[in-house]
């Protein structure tokens, strides 16, 4: 039976946990898990040989759960933040639902259990790497980055970008520069894709103490910086087609994409002040979303259905 | 040894409330469920792994 710390005061009065299992998942960052999903599955299709579905899957799965439980941990340490924070003062460790040390034991195990799945389903570079990227996100960005300067979610976003990295290593034990590429692409498209929330979320974080960029080095700063990102993230995004590991498809919906990106960004950097200042940054921020989005389903789609219907056909008539 | 129970005592166990009991079963369940899964899991890729030749391996 566990016990929760009640939140009224009685700070030695314990109660019975009401957490439901909804509040654990809620801990592992759902959405967050979605994307890192997706583009470890890319990084794994990409492969020369991709693995057996089973044991894909399985890797995947692994992958999925190592990041839900960097988010657990993550929502641990940061509950005093996420209590000051409306976006995120309905969390289960702010809220009360779930005590910090069931979120720290549920992502400690989580951790270890994926680490470890990892490693007897594929091999030890990919499980050396999901656990690196779990250190990284809870350790190097939560504790230490996040709340000590406005580069956090630049050097912190090297965490979101492992998963292709991981996938491609499930996958051949190996790393190669087509991962290195998909990293990349995560990592660019990380910045203007945080500040742009962290613009209209700035009041937020200033009164959470979190140094993000808007508040530490002022908006127009933020703005230009997002612009800068943009630009660099628009070629780089259409590598993989220039590189050949991704089709003209993915080229073509690279460069759309890319130039959307550009577009949003320009209006962040243009409409400074009220309602359409906020509307831009939420703007891009949505368009941010379906651009990586919209990239790795491509990747996935060619090299996963796409390719068994291409490998089916050329084996029944040519 | 423990102590006779005594009817006319009040029993001071602490009793769940409806909301309690509730989400704790909800989480038994989902534990349960976790466990089985890994348990399939772990049966499926190891016959993944091995694949079905090792059925015919001779004894």
């Amino acid at each position: 039976m566990s016990f929760v710390t009640q939140h009224d005061g009685l700070s030695d009065s314990m109660r019975i946990s009401s957490a439901r299992p909804s509040d654990y998942l809620a801990l592992l960052k759902p959405r967050v898990m979605s994307l890192v999903v997706l583009t470890a599955l890319a990084g794994m299709l990409i492969a020369p040989q991709p693995p057996h579905p089973v044991i894909g899957f399985a890797a995947l799965l692994a992958i999925a759960v190592g990041a839900g439980a960097s988010g657990a941990l993550n929502m641990w340490y940061d509950a005093d933040i996420d209590a000051k924070m409306a976006r995120t003062a309905t969390r289960p460790v702010p809220s009360g639902r779930v005590t910090p040390g069931e979120a720290l034991a549920f992502g400690l195990v989580l951790s270890a259990l994926s680490v470890f799945t990892l490693c007897v389903v594929t091999n030890w570079l990919a499980a050396g790497l999901l656990a690196f990227t779990i250190f990284f996100y809870a350790v190097i960005y939560t504790m230490w980055l996040k709340r000590s300067t406005p580069q956090n979610i630049v050097i912190g976003g090297a965490a979101g970008a492992f998963p292709p990295i991981v996938g491609f290593a499930a996958a051949t034990g190996s790393v190669s520069i087509e991962s290195a590429v998909l990293f990349a692409i995560i990592f660019i498209w990380t910045p203007p894709h945080f500040w742009a929330l962290a613009l209209v979320k700035a009041e937020d974080y200033a009164r959470a103490g979190v140094p993000m960029m808007p508040n530490a080095l002022g908006p127009d700063r933020t703005r230009l910086e997002i612009l800068i990102y943009s630009i660099v993230l628009a070629p780089v995004g259409v590598l993989p087609a220039l590189m050949g590991f991704a089709s003209l498809v993915y080229g073509i919906v690279a460069t759309l994409g890319g130039l959307a990106m550009l577009f949003y960004a320009w209006r962040v950097y243009r409409q400074r002040e009220g309602e359409s200042a906020r509307k831009a940054c939420m703007s891009l921020f949505g368009v941010s979303i379906l651009y990586l989005f919209a990239l790795f389903l491509v990747i996935v789609i060619e090299n996963g259905p796409a390719a068994l219907v291409v490998r089916a056909f050329s084996a029944a008539f040519v | 040894m423990t102590e006779p129970h005594d009817p006319g005592q009040q029993d001071s166990r602490y009793r769940l409330t409806p909301e309690q009991a509730k989400s704790r079963r909800s989480r038994n369940i989902a534990i349960a469920l976790s466990v089985s899964f890994l348990v399939v899991l772990f049966y499926v890729v190891t016959v993944a792994k091995l694949g079905l030749g090792v059925l015919n391996k001779g004894w």
